[in-house]
C-alpha cells in the first residue's frame, strides 16, 4: 500500500493579533492565538483539530485559508506556497479550498434563494452558461440530499440540519480538494448531527476530499478523523492517528480532556483527572510549558522551559517534559 | 402528597387568535419528583422540555399560557401544598428563589453586567430573609466557598465580565442554592461550557447534592450528562413524554424507538469512521402532529395503527413508562383488525 501524498503542509504557523491601547491606539501587546503549529494533511484524509474554546483551532483553520493573515510560517498546498500568492492567484486557489461554518443560521444570506446561494460560488470562480450552472446546482443539491423544488426557497424556510446541507453544498459546488469544516455540527441536535456527519463522510468518498475538521466535541472528532491534533493555548500538544491518541493519550492535557467526556453509560466506571482553574490568557501565556499551571504532573523544568516535540511511536507526536526522563 | 412536585396533565398553549384553537406546544405531561431526587429531562431542541420547566417556575413568557386542566402541585417546607398554576404573582415571587430556584444555560447573559457579584447574591437574600448587611456579606462569602471559588473576598467585588464562564456558572449555582431551595431546576447548565469545565461543574453539583436536601431537575440534550448525574429520566419528543424510567432502564432496557435512536446516534458508541445510525427526517413542527403517534414518520418499527391512533403512556415494567404501540399491544390490535 503506497502512502497517499501530502496535500497540505503547515510548518511553524504563527498568528498573532495586536492589542491596541492608549490614546493613539498604539500596539501594546499581542494575543498569541496560534503559536508554532505544524501538521500535514494527506490526500483524502480527515485531520481533526480538537481543543477548548480560545485554544486557537478556528484561527488555525482560517490562517490556512489566509482568511486571517498568518504572522509567520509556511503553508504549502498541493506544492504551492500559499504565502507567496497575490490576491488574484489566491482567489483562484480558493476554488480548491473551501470552508464550512459553524452556524448555519447566520452564514447564509437570508435574501437569496437556495439556487442563488449555490450559483454564487460558481459565478465567482468560473464563467459558465446558465445551462451549465443549472446542471451543477442540480448535481450538488442531489448529492447533499436537497430536492429540486427546495431550490427556490429561502434559508429561513429550512431547519438547522437542512441549512447545514446548503452550506456544505455551497462549499463543495466548486469541486474543491480541501475543505475546512469549522464546528459543522456543533449547532445541531444529536439526531441531526449523525445525518450531517454521514453526509460529510459520503461526500469525502465521492469527491475525494480532504478535511480539516475543527471541533470541541471529542466524540465527533474520534468518529470522523483519521488523525487528530490536540491544541492548548495556541500550541499543538499532541498529534497522531486517531485511535492511537484516544487509546494511549500521552500528554497530561489530552489525558485530562479525554477523562472529562461524560460517560456514555451510567454503569461505566470512569476515573476523572481533575483540572483546576481556567485556560490562561493567550495575551500573556505562562513561561515554559503552556499547560504547566494546570498540569497534575508539573515539574520544576516545566515552569521555565518549553518542551520539545518528540515522536513516541510512529506518527504520534507529543510535546511534554515527562518524555525527557 | 408523597412527592415534592407533581405535574398532572400539563399542557402549554400558544394562542392563535380568538377564533382558532391554541396550538399545544406541550401536551399531557405527568411527572413526579421525589424529595432529594435527581431527575433528568432530555430531548432535542423544540421538544418542550424547557417551557415545561419554565411553567414549574411560573415563568412562561407571553403569549404562552398553561392550558386548561393542567395541575402543578408543589409541597412547601411546612408540608402544605400549593397549586402553582393558580398562584398569584406576589405569591409566586415568594416561592421563586426561596423554594424553587433555577440555573440557566448561559451564565454570561444570566447575570446583570451592571452589578457586582455580591450585589447579585444579596438580591435573593434581601428579598427572602431578614439579614442585615454584615450577615449577608458573611452568607455570600460562605456560599462562594461552598461552590469552590478561589479568592472569594475579591470575587464578591468583581463584575460578571471579570470572570470566566465556568466561574460565572459557579456564581449562578451559589445564587440558586443560597436560600437552600427544595427544588433546583438546571436548564442546560453545562452546554455553553468546555468539556473540562463541564466536568468541574457536574462534579460540583453532585457534591453539593450530598450536603443539601435539594431535588434537581436537570434539563439537557446530552445523554452523557444524564448518565453522569441523574437517577430518573423523562425523554421528551414533540411536546410529549415518550419514555420515563430509571436511568439504568433508559440506557439498558430502552423501550421507545426514539430513545433507541438517540442512543445509537450518539457518536461515542462505536469505533471510528463507521456509518452512524440516523433517525430519518426531522421533528414535526407543533400543530402538525397528525392523528397517530408523533414519531411514526421517523420510526423504523412503524405499523398501520401508529399512523391512526396516538399511543398512550403505558407501563412496560415497574416504574418504566413508554408511549409506543409496540409495548401497548398495538401489534395484536392490528392483527385483530386485519383478521376482521
Amino acid at each position: 500500500m503506497s502512502e497517499p501524498s501530502v496535500l497540505l503542509d503547515v510548518q511553524h504557523l504563527k498568528t498573532y493579533f495586536p492589542i491596541k491601547g492608549g490614546v493613539v491606539r498604539k500596539t501594546v501587546g499581542y494575543v498569541h492565538a496560534v503559536e508554532d503549529v505544524s501538521f500535514q494533511i494527506r490526500e483524502q484524509e480527515t485531520f481533526g483539530l480538537v481543543g477548548e474554546s480560545g485554544c486557537g483551532k478556528s484561527t488555525t483553520g482560517r490562517s490556512i485559508l489566509r482568511l486571517i493573515e498568518p504572522t509567520a510560517g509556511a503553508i504549502t498546498f498541493d506544492g504551492v506556497d500559499l504565502h507567496d500568492l497575490d490576491k488574484e492567484a489566491l482567489r483562484q486557489k480558493r476554488r480548491d479550498m473551501q470552508l464550512v461554518f459553524q452556524d448555519p443560521y447566520s452564514s447564509l444570506n437570508p435574501r437569496m434563494t437556495v439556487r442563488h446561494l449555490l450559483e454564487e460560488p460558481l459565478r465567482t470562480h468560473f464563467t459558465l452558461s446558465q445551462k451549465e450552472l443549472d446542471e451543477q446546482v442540480l448535481w450538488i443539491s442531489g448529492a447533499v440530499g436537497l430536492s429540486p423544488e427546495q431550490l427556490e426557497r429561502y434559508p429561513h424556510q429550512f431547519s438547522g440540519g437542512q441549512r447545514q446541507r446548503i452550506s456544505i453544498a455551497r462549499a463543495l459546488i466548486t469541486k474543491p480538494r480541501f475543505v475546512v469544516a469549522d464546528e459543522p455540527v456543533s449547532a445541531l441536535d444529536v439526531s441531526i448531527q449523525a445525518q450531517i456527519l454521514n453526509l460529510l463522510m459520503e461526500l469525502q468518498q465521492e469527491l475525494k476530499l480532504s478535511y480539516l475538521f475543527i471541533s470541541h466535541d471529542l466524540n465527533v472528532v474520534r468518529h470522523i478523523s483519521n488523525r487528530v491534533g490536540i491544541m492548548y493555548l495556541g500550541r499543538m500538544v499532541e498529534q497522531g492517528e486517531t485511535e492511537e491518541v484516544y487509546r494511549h493519550p500521552t500528554h497530561p492535557y489530552t489525558q485530562a480532556l479525554l477523562s472529562a467526556i461524560p460517560k456514555r453509560d451510567p454503569s461505566e466506571d470512569k476515573v476523572r483527572i481533575h483540572l483546576d482553574g481556567d485556560v490562561p490568557n493567550p495575551a500573556d501565556p505562562p513561561k515554559g510549558c503552556p499547560f504547566h499551571d494546570r498540569c497534575p504532573k508539573c515539574m520544576e523544568v516545566c515552569k521555565s522551559e518549553l518542551p520539545v516535540t518528540r515522536e513516541v511511536s510512529p506518527g504520534h507526536f507529543v510535546s511534554c517534559h515527562l518524555l525527557d526522563k | 402528597m408523597e412527592h415534592l412536585l407533581e405535574l398532572r396533565n400539563v399542557s402549554i398553549d400558544l394562542p392563535k387568535g380568538r377564533r382558532k384553537p391554541p396550538v399545544k406546544l406541550v401536551e399531557g405531561v405527568d411527572l413526579d419528583i421525589r424529595k432529594k431526587q435527581n431527575f433528568g429531562v432530555v430531548g432535542e431542541s423544540g421538544c418542550g422540555k424547557s417551557i415545561t420547566c419554565s411553567a414549574i417556575m411560573g415563568l412562561l413568557s407571553y403569549p404562552l399560557t398553561v392550558g386548561q386542566g393542567s395541575s402543578i402541585r408543589f409541597q412547601k417546607e411546612d408540608g402544605s401544598e400549593v397549586e402553582i398554576t393558580s398562584l398569584h404573582k406576589s405569591e409566586l415571587r415568594k416561592l421563586r428563589g426561596k423554594d424553587i430556584s433555577m440555573i440557566f444555560q448561559e451564565p454570561m447573559t444570566a447575570l446583570d453586567p451592571m452589578y457586582t457579584i455580591e450585589e447579585q447574591i444579596n438580591e435573593t437574600l434581601r428579598f427572602h430573609t431578614g439579614l442585615n448587611k454584615a450577615q449577608m456579606h458573611e452568607a455570600a462569602l460562605e456560599m462562594l466557598k461552598k461552590v469552590k471559588i478561589p479568592r472569594p473576598e475579591q470575587i464578591l467585588a468583581d463584575y460578571p465580565h471579570h470572570l470566566s464562564g465556568g466561574m460565572l456558572q459557579r456564581v449562578m449555582i451559589a445564587i440558586a442554592l443560597i436560600n437552600n431551595p427544595r427544588l433546583l431546576i438546571a436548564d442546560e447548565p453545562t452546554t455553553a461550557l468546555d468539556v473540562t469545565i463541564q466536568a468541574q461543574i457536574l462534579d460540583l453539583m453532585n457534591e453539593l447534592r450530598e450536603s443539601y436536601d435539594t431535588s434537581v431537575i436537570m434539563i439537557t440534550h446530552d445523554l452523557g450528562v444524564i448518565a453522569e448525574t441523574c437517577e430518573e429520566v423523562a425523554v421528551f419528543y414533540a411536546g410529549q413524554v415518550v419514555e420515563r424510567a430509571s436511568v439504568d432502564a433508559i440506557f439498558h432496557e430502552t423501550a421507545h424507538p426514539y430513545t433507541t435512536g438517540l442512543l445509537r446516534s450518539v457518536t461515542s458508541l462505536g469505533g471510528a469512521r463507521r456509518e452512524l445510525y440516523t433517525i430519518r427526517g426531522t421533528v414535526p413542527t407543533a400543530g402538525n402532529f397528525g392523528a397517530g403517534c408523533r414519531f411514526a414518520d421517523r420510526c423504523d418499527h412503524c405499523m398501520a395503527i401508529c399512523k391512526e391512533k396516538p399511543p398512550a403512556l403505558t407501563q412496560v415494567a415497574p416504574g418504566h413508562l413508554c408511549r409506543c404501540w409496540l409495548h401497548a399491544g398495538g401489534a395484536e390490535q392490528a392483527e385483530k383488525e386485519a383478521a376482521v
